[in-house]
């Protein structure tokens, strides 16, 4: 463990089991602004809240990397041009929208809700597959397999394909992080640049298939509006689906796994849990503020001077929005550190805000749900092998990569 | 007694009685209740049906989407409550401390909540008002009315009035293939609630999706045929508009004609009362037992310079019930201001709309983001150098920043650079408010106090 920079402790591997202490400490200092080209770090719920509601704070790939914060270079470097999430409006709103219309209200409202029996189907099927195992990788054998095969589904991407994908999600996941952008030279972001370009051309076979035969998937929505006024460019579409095949499972596959984690830590509420599976509403929303998956946001940088608790935020610094730092932020939640369901007032971070509020929410909200409430009833008294488990590198996307729960055994 | 043992004795034993039994009042019981209240609560409503939703009513329910006996409130507690429901208050007797209800019976009360809201301006010539197919929209009743005319279909309707209301019914009508005649007094839709450059951009919204938009004009007469239908409606420059189904969309008039006489600040503006909801009587003089909460009140706001502002917003008739109720039970020190900044929405034609300040307030107005022509922008409101308030057509969620701007007395015009800044934003043009004096159908903030100055303030909304 270093004791170097705060934010340095927060991204090193070794305090990725519990950042929790640090995250306090950071909020000692709002806006922390540790090193000269160093980023700025906001720790504190409103602040943070403020700043994703704020139009002097872009999150455009080109502005990004002027201000040295961004790994994915413009479209010359990848062929692939940046996805919404990397945009500013009117850009950014214009492509969400379409996306948005095959996805949710007020053209499909009601995507997410029709799934729920096929997602369950696909749960059973999982739970069903640990057979009489005594111990179970929750991660390999359910938590990361649930949510890639929904996303295959739900975009349209054969299933069996999973392991030519994942090939070349796992670089540009990698690249999210912090530290791995710290530890690695150039060569490691042109394989990020590169997996993302093998990604993109391997979908651009699948819109191709769907422009000639559409079938009821999104990248059949997505290829139908390629082409005409006021909608997606192919290579618009191709960067789409790039951004909702990978967001559509590195971070359920860690809002599954955190969450029963932190129920076997907390036993009374699994068994509340299997006593009334309705309970999983609550249970979600709070580990999104407790536990969340995504927990910082590193890609913002402002186009103005910002005045913030006192600090000026120089115009094209980088920003570093703590949303896990937030969650637990004394000012605004009571208790913060405890993990309680019950409480009235959950308004997370977990999702982000403003207008790039996590795209999947209503998705993964219902996959987790689904999934702790099932795991709850169907594991008969499942216990943590090991506290805490190995998580993986990540210190965006945050979750062990592993977590072995041994069970007395599988309820049918 | 002394005041400590006299709220202990109102929580325990207190009789409190609520007048109207819409979306503030019943806020305000389970407020109540939340907070240990465990005497004898009354609600009394003048409509025949538990607490609804009134929202839905010109939007879902209006395109079929929602049935309108389903909209009720969902409820945050049980309350516990004598419900007196289908009968009105008809007077107050404040020395006596009772209610007289239209039955003629009096219920006592310890402490009293005002919240009987507003109710829609009727079309002025009774005789007309009367003919068959003439309807306003304000209850769950007028609701199921109309809407049972709407499935006719109607061959054209007319909505008299482009404010918010008024928009939405044509924007339910057009989205039903609907005919209709919008007849607006003022030059565009929601100019006095957004200006006439906001204004504008409805109108356009009105037209290009079929509306036939009649501006700067007055309905002078409705006529109706033999069997008292109405048939035809004259407009102020000698033109009729052929129409079976009439919708008079004049605005709201608070509901306080039954305080006449009762020696209560009340009038047609609604209820004065101070920023703690406490009503004030006739002579400015404020009670300790009469609170008043929503579209009802009329109260002081420090960001505003005092003015005495009345909403007619659903998020401020929530919080100003939440604070008279912690009030009401509550002594001195432990009282809490109801400092809610004014915010609304709306949803017409496929775009969302959300107000936050008092744009009525503002003499220039500045699209900060987005672009007038695409409709989808914020444009910020200026008074005296300061932000006042800000308006979004589908860019809701960037309207926290400029709440904080209003907080802060920011400065206007905004200077410094936002993402989507087009060159239109770049310098700020008058807001095009109509003469006040001349009536529209009436923004959604009704302004009457003295004017704000001071640029230098800093408010802090209450967060608990």
């Amino acid at each position: 463990m270093t004791n170097g920079p705060l934010l340095q402790r927060i991204t090193d591997y070794a305090n990725r089991a519990d950042p929790y202490p640090l995250y306090e400490e950071l909020r000692r200092t709002p806006v922390l602004h540790e090193e000269e080209d160093g980023p700025y770090a906001v720790s504190s719920y409103y602040d943070i809240l403020g700043l994703l509601h704020d139009p002097r704070v872009s999150s455009d790939a080109t502005n990004l990397i002027a201000a040295g914060a961004d790994e994915l270079s413009g479209p010359e470097a990848t062929g692939l041009p940046p996805s919404f999430i990397r945009l500013d409006p009117p850009e950014h709103d214009r492509l969400r929208r379409i996306a948005n219309s095959s996805f949710g209200p007020p053209h499909r409202p009601d995507r997410i809700d029709s799934m729920s029996g096929e997602l369950g189907g696909i749960v059973t099927e999982l739970i069903d597959g640990f057979g009489d195992a005594r111990q179970i990788d929750l991660v390999d054998q359910f938590a990361y397999p649930f949510p890639v095969t929904v996303i295959c589904r739900l975009l349209g991407v054969p299933r069996e394909d999973e392991p030519r994908f994942r090939t070349w999600v796992d670089p540009i996941v990698a690249a999210l992080d912090p530290e791995t952008r710290q530890r690695t030279d150039d060569d490691f972001q042109r394989a990020s640049q590169e997996a993302r370009m093998q990604l993109g051309m391997y979908l651009a076979g699948l819109v191709e298939q769907r422009t000639k035969e559409p079938r009821d998937d999104l990248l059949s929505d997505l290829a139908a509006s390629h082409g005409t006024d006021g909608t997606m460019s192919m290579m618009e579409v191709l960067s789409t689906a790039v951004l909702l095949l990978i967001a559509g499972h590195e971070t359920t596959v860690n809002l599954i796994t955190n969450g029963m984690l932190t129920l076997l830590r907390h036993p009374e509420y699994l068994h509340r849990l299997r006593e009334d599976p309705g309970l999983s509403v609550r249970i979600v929303e709070e580990l999104l503020r407790y536990e969340p998956p995504v927990q910082l946001v590193p890609q913002r940088t402002c186009v103005a001077d910002i005045d913030l608790r006192g600090v000026t935020i120089p115009k094209g610094a980088r920003i570093w929005l703590m949303l896990a730092a937030g969650n637990r932020d004394p000012e605004r939640f009571a208790d913060p550190d405890r993990f309680d369901p019950d409480r009235e007032d959950i308004e997370h971070l977990g999702f982000g805000s403003g207008i790039h509020i996590c795209f999947g929410a209503p998705l993964a909200r219902r996959e987790a749900q689904l999934a702790l409430a099932e795991l709850a009833r169907r594991l008969d008294n499942p216990r943590l092998v090991e506290d805490p488990p190995p998580y993986r590198r990540n210190a965006v996307l945050r979750g062990p990569r592993h977590l072995n729960i041994a069970v007395n055994s599988v309820r049918s | 007694m002394p005041a400590e043992a006299f709220h202990e004795w109102l929580r325990q034993e207190g009789r409190i009685v609520i007048v109207g039994a819409s979306l503030a009042g019943l806020r305000a019981a389970e407020t109540l209740r939340a907070e240990g209240f465990a005497g004898s609560l009354t609600m009394i409503g003048d409509e025949p049906h538990e607490p609804y939703d009134r929202p839905p009513l010109s939007k879902a329910v209006l395109l079929g989407k929602a049935s309108p006996d389903h909209t009720e409130l969902p409820r945050r507690r049980d309350i516990d409550a004598t419900w007196r429901l289908g009968v009105a208050a008809a007077g107050l007797d404040m020395a006596a401390r009772r209610v007289r209800l239209a039955d003629g019976e009096e219920v006592p009360y310890d402490r009293l909540l005002i919240a009987t809201g507003v109710h829609s301006r009727p079309w002025p010539k009774e005789e007309e008002a009367q003919l068959d197919g003439v309807f306003v929209l304000r209850t769950r009743d007028d609701a199921v009315r109309l809407h049972r005319r709407m499935k006719g279909p109607p061959r054209r309707v007319l909505v008299i009035g482009a404010g918010f209301t008024g928009s939405e019914i044509a924007s339910a009508c057009r989205d039903q293939g609907i005919a209709v005649t919008v007849a607006e007094r003022a030059d565009a839709p929601l100019v006095g609630a957004l200006g006439g450059v906001i204004g504008a951009v409805a109108a356009e919204l009105h037209r290009e999706n079929g509306v036939d938009l009649r501006t700067g004009i007055m309905v002078t007469g409705l006529e109706g045929d033999t069997t008292g239908r109405v048939r035809v409606a004259h407009l102020s420059d000698g033109s009729s508009v052929e129409t079976d189904v009439v919708v008079v969309s004049l605005g709201a008039s608070r509901n306080t004609g039954w305080l006449a006489g009762s020696g209560l600040g009340a009038g047609p503006r609604g209820i004065a009362c101070d920023a703690g909801c406490r009503a004030f009587d006739f002579r400015g003089i404020v009670t300790d037992d009469i609170y008043v909460a929503g579209d009802v009140a009329r109260s002081p706001h420090p960001l505003f310079g005092y003015q005495f502002l009345s909403l007619e917003h659903w998020g401020n008739a929530v919080a100003q019930a939440e604070v008279a109720a912690h009030n009401m039970i509550s002594a001195g020190a432990d009282r809490r201001p109801h400092m809610w900044v004014p915010a609304f929405w709306s949803s017409q034609f496929g775009v969302n709309i959300k107000s936050v300040g008092v744009p009525s307030m503002g003499e220039e107005v500045m699209i900060t983001q987005g672009s007038l022509t695409e409709r989808r922008f914020v444009g910020v409101y200026g008074y005296q150098g300061r932000v006042i308030a800000a308006v979004s057509f589908d860019n809701t969620r960037w309207l926290e920043f400029y709440q904080r701007l209003i907080e802060t007395g920011a400065p206007f015009p905004v200077e410094f650079p936002t993402v989507d800044r087009r060159p239109e934003g770049r310098k700020p043009v008058p807001a095009d408010f109509p003469d006040p004096s001349l009536p529209t159908h009436g923004p959604t903030v009704t302004l009457s106090g003295y004017s704000p100055a001071d640029r230098q303030l800093v408010f802090t909304p209450a967060r608990h």
